[in-house]
């Protein structure tokens, strides 16, 4: 017979879930690409999220692979959505608080979210590591 | 689901028949009565026990908690130590918890990775103020079942009341009280095909076992749970164990084919697949698996139509996985990815292979989008990894 299914979890997260956007890898030995892979399988929650940044570093294109529940999922999912489009600095200004207003979370699975804020901080750090110390040495003097 | 024969016992009770049992005086107190006392002897007869040592409770979370409070506090002036497992049910757990902070000594005994306790450990954990053995029959999590005979054997040469949580054994795999040398045991009404609400306690006459009662009130079942019997629930539960008792072989050879049905169908289409606790001795009609590299929750997701749990924990406060699983030495991340199938009387074939089917199908969905799984793929270790938390 047929279930009826309730608001126990979020419309938005069971779209996600059923129909994830950038599932998949990008190339990690690319230097335009920057990895972030977060969490820990001890924990239930691993996201490993990538980006492709374009020689005016914007963030051209976002993949992401979690081992986690379904909000997890989500919060990659739409973490690498949101990151299509923007500089890494804009990028780096998502908050996990957003991710979790956008997705309805309940309060229990915040902490989804601030993996994946932490899994975008993450690539971004891991590509501007790439572009190497003088990138850094020209941002500190300018 | 509750058995249609149960219900069928129960609307008299609910509708015409609503003396109360324990009106001496008058016609419809006793035809309540009467019922109860059938009752009594259907769930006694169930389990080879007298129906004078049956007591009705409101379910195997009261009747733990009166056996074990219960036994401890009666004989607290000389007898301080109690002896459990690891892998009890979170109310007996639980019980024990609160008794230590009333100043009583609790011995955990944890199991080896087939979920079975060691008797040699049992044996070394008997000190000479034990009051009471509890241990469960079958485990609700993983499905393991106990060796309930030798430990029954271990615990009269001690001369150590025992007790053993039967929720998940009752009507499933035959009883009996005094073959076991069991000294009390919890009944579940819902875990049998009977109504929510109700449940039982064996509380053992030769030798006599005595309790304090939890609950104070006029006197009913022997001055150990005073309350009206709800006749309508206890009817069920009396109807719901003579049900059981008829159907039990014939259920036992069903639930055990579809079981390895759901099983090796499983594990042939998908590899990394373990099965938690000991492959023998168990009962087949729950199943614990996991499923390396895809969490619990995320596929419980896609089967939402099929009531299974798992030993996730992400909606947890702690985060922390099942007990049950830590205790027999599961990785947590396997922890993390197990889920429990539950067979029972009224699972069909259809049901089984619907569920295989959507499990395979989900299964390698989300192991495509796994990190770790891809990261095994490109040979990695994952133990080898430097994870970011802990």
């Amino acid at each position: 017979r047929a279930v009826a299914v309730g608001d126990a979890v979020p419309w938005q997260v069971v779209d996600h879930y059923e129909n994830p956007r950038n599932v998949g890898s990008l190339d990690r030995n690319a230097k335009n690409v920057g990895t972030g892979l977060v969490g820990a399988p001890a924990c239930g929650d691993v996201m490993k999220l990538q980006v492709e940044v374009d020689e005016n570093g914007k963030i051209v294109d976002a993949r992401f692979k979690t081992f986690g529940c379904g909000s997890a999922i989500a919060s990659s999912s739409l973490a690498t959505e949101w990151v299509k489009g923007k500089t890494v600095d804009e990028a780096l200004q998502i908050k996990n608080t957003d991710i979790a207003k956008e997705l309805c979370l309940p309060p229990v699975k915040l902490h989804c979210s601030m993996l994946a804020e932490d899994a975008i901080k993450a690539a971004l750090a891991d590509y501007k590591l790439k572009q190497g110390p003088n990138q850094e040495e020209a941002e500190k003097k300018a | 689901p509750q058995d249609p024969r149960v219900l069928d016992s129960m609307l008299p009770y609910l509708t015409a028949y609503y003396g109360n049992p324990h009106s001496r005086t008058h016609a419809y107190g006793w035809e309540s009565e009467a019922a109860m006392e059938k009752a009594r002897r259907q769930v006694a007869d169930l389990i080879g026990a007298d129906s004078r040592e049956i007591i009705f409770t409101s379910g195997a979370t009261e009747s733990n908690n009166m056996a074990i409070k219960g036994v401890a506090r009666f004989y607290k002036s000389r007898k301080k130590h109690i002896i459990t497992t690891q892998t009890e049910h979170k109310c007996v757990l639980d019980s024990c918890r609160f008794l230590e902070t009333e100043g009583f000594r609790v011995t955990y005994l944890p199991v080896k990775k087939s979920g079975l306790i060691d008797l040699k450990e049992l044996e070394a954990a008997f000190q000479p103020d034990t009051s009471l053995v509890s241990v469960m029959t079958v485990n609700n999590e993983i499905g393991v079942k106990q060796p309930i005979r030798d430990i029954g054997e271990i615990c009269r040469a001690h001369k150590v009341f025992f007790h053993t949580d039967a929720a998940q054994a009752i009507g499933k795999i035959p009883m009996d009280v005094n073959d076991m040398k069991i000294d009390l045991m919890s009944i579940s009404g819902h875990k049998i095909y009977g109504p929510k609400g109700v449940g039982a306690i064996y509380v053992r006459r030769r030798p006599r076992v005595r309790l304090e009662p939890l609950q104070s009130g006029g006197g009913q079942e022997r001055g150990l749970r005073s309350g009206t019997v709800p006749t309508p629930l206890a009817v069920g539960l009396g109807a719901a164990c003579e049900v059981a008792q008829k159907e039990m072989e014939y259920d036992h050879k069903r639930i055990s084919q579809l079981a390895e049905r759901l099983v090796t169908k499983i594990m042939c289409e998908v590899p990394d697949v373990v099965m938690n606790g000991d492959r023998e001795h168990r009962y087949p009609g729950c199943i614990n698996l996991s499923f390396a590299y895809v969490e619990g929750e995320s596929l419980l997701m896609a089967l939402k139509d099929v009531a299974l749990s798992s030993g996730s924990a992400c909606t947890s406060a702690s985060l922390e996985p099942s007990y049950v699983l830590r205790a027999i030495g599961t990785d947590e991340d396997l922890a993390h990815s197990s889920i429990r199938f539950g067979i029972g009387r009224f699972t069909t074939e259809e049901e089984v292979d619907y569920t295989v089917q959507k499990c395979i199908q989900h299964v390698k969905r989300l192991r495509e989008m796994s990190p770790l799984w891809e990261m095994v793929q490109d040979g990695i270790d994952l133990k080898s990894i430097k994870w970011t938390q802990h």
